[in-house]
């Protein structure tokens, strides 16, 4: 199992000037180790969208690779996004995955077949170019510069403990105004 | 099978889209709007985004304009439903100026609709503040552009919607 805040600074770390995209409890740690804020969206917009906001982020920005952070009970509120993302096969889009088989926001409760479903074998099977999965973080640590080099769209399950406790940290909350400023701030960003 | 008259109106629909610098058209196939794809497809100005489910639409739509592009969405009114809680949290809560392109599934002018899709769609726009059109035949087909230009001046989604037996 991974610590997830130490899967999020082994990432910070390779992040180069990769555009990141979390919500839920990830913004927040995310939040906490990045170096890079301006090229940060974390928001609680809207439960388990956060693959269609990468996806159209890394259609928008093709040469710039674009990180996404998402987390096992997000995704299977979009499941279907595995196989939109893979249809439009965006090459710079990585989509990392913190599998701790609960729903931590909401207290821990398990999310549905927790630990018997394959999170990497569904994005393998819709159609990821490239498809890894961590329990142990020396190997994230290993293969992590390579998995940023590589043509996606990549899926990386990172299997983390299942922590019932929310994230000390907080992230600032977006609003439309900061929203535009993120906007803003693209525009100069190829 | 696409027939003449799709064809006719989503070459007009397009034709209004290129007006507005549409760059991405976020899409989920439905009985109205069919000739749509084959007509995106060719329009080398645009890139079709296929969905499995409506309510991926907005935020991809939300990326895509994060990153200087300039999408729409396409779908039925049975999806727009689909679509609440992106509608909400990100469309509305962050100013998106998203046209929104709904067919409007059920809409009859006389006799009045039976399908709750229809039945629904006006009073549930209302209810979110979502300014609406609708396009009923090849004439009203501008509204569109006008539409559009108040998603960019007023920073909210508007939506269009496109009656189902014009369509067909």
């Amino acid at each position: 199992m991974i610590d997830s805040m130490e899967a999020m600074r082994i990432i910070s770390r390779s992040r180069g000037e990769a555009i990141v995209v979390a919500c839920m409890t990830a913004k927040d740690e995310w939040h906490h180790v990045s170096t890079l804020h301006q090229l940060d969206f974390l928001y609680i917009g809207s439960m388990g969208k956060a693959s269609s906001v990468g996806l159209g982020l890394a259609l928008a920005k093709p040469q710039r690779k674009v990180i996404l952070i998402d987390a096992d009970g997000s995704l299977l509120m979009n499941l279907g996004s595995l196989v939109t993302i893979a249809n439009m096969a965006p090459g710079n889009l990585i989509h990392f995955v913190m599998e701790n088989g609960i729903y931590r926001i909401t207290g821990g409760q398990p999310i549905p077949n927790a630990g018997k479903l394959s999170f990497s074998g569904l994005a393998k099977e819709a159609g990821y170019r490239q498809v890894y999965d961590f329990d142990e973080a020396a190997s994230v640590e290993k293969k992590i510069d390579i998995i940023m080099k590589q043509t996606g769209p990549t899926f990386v399950c990172v299997k983390s403990p299942s922590v019932s406790e929310c994230s000390p940290y907080t992230s600032p909350r977006l609003d439309a105004k900061i929203v535009r400023e993120f906007r803003s701030t693209l525009s100069n960003v190829h | 099978m696409v027939d003449v008259t799709q064809s006719v109106m989503a070459t007009k629909i397009l034709e209004e889209l290129k007006k507005c610098n549409v760059t991405h058209v976020v899409w989920l196939p439905h009985s109205e709007n069919k000739a749509m794809y084959e007509t995106v497809l060719r329009e080398s100005s645009m890139t079709l985004v296929p969905v499995c489910r409506e309510g991926e639409a907005i935020p991809i739509a939300l990326g895509l304009w994060l990153g200087g592009k300039n999408p729409v969405i396409m779908h039925q009114n049975t999806g727009f439903y689909d679509s609440g809680d992106s509608l909400r949290g990100l469309a509305l809560d962050y100013h998106l100026p998203l046209l929104m392109l709904i067919g409007a599934r059920g809409w009859r002018k006389s006799p009045p609709p039976t399908d709750s899709a229809a039945i629904f769609q006006e009073p549930v726009l209302d209810a979110w503040g979502i300014k609406h059109y609708l396009v009923i035949d090849e004439k009203d087909v501008q509204m569109i552009s006008q539409a559009y230009h108040e998603t960019q001046a007023t920073s909210r989604p508007v939506a269009v919607l496109i009656a189902e037996e014009q369509m067909q």
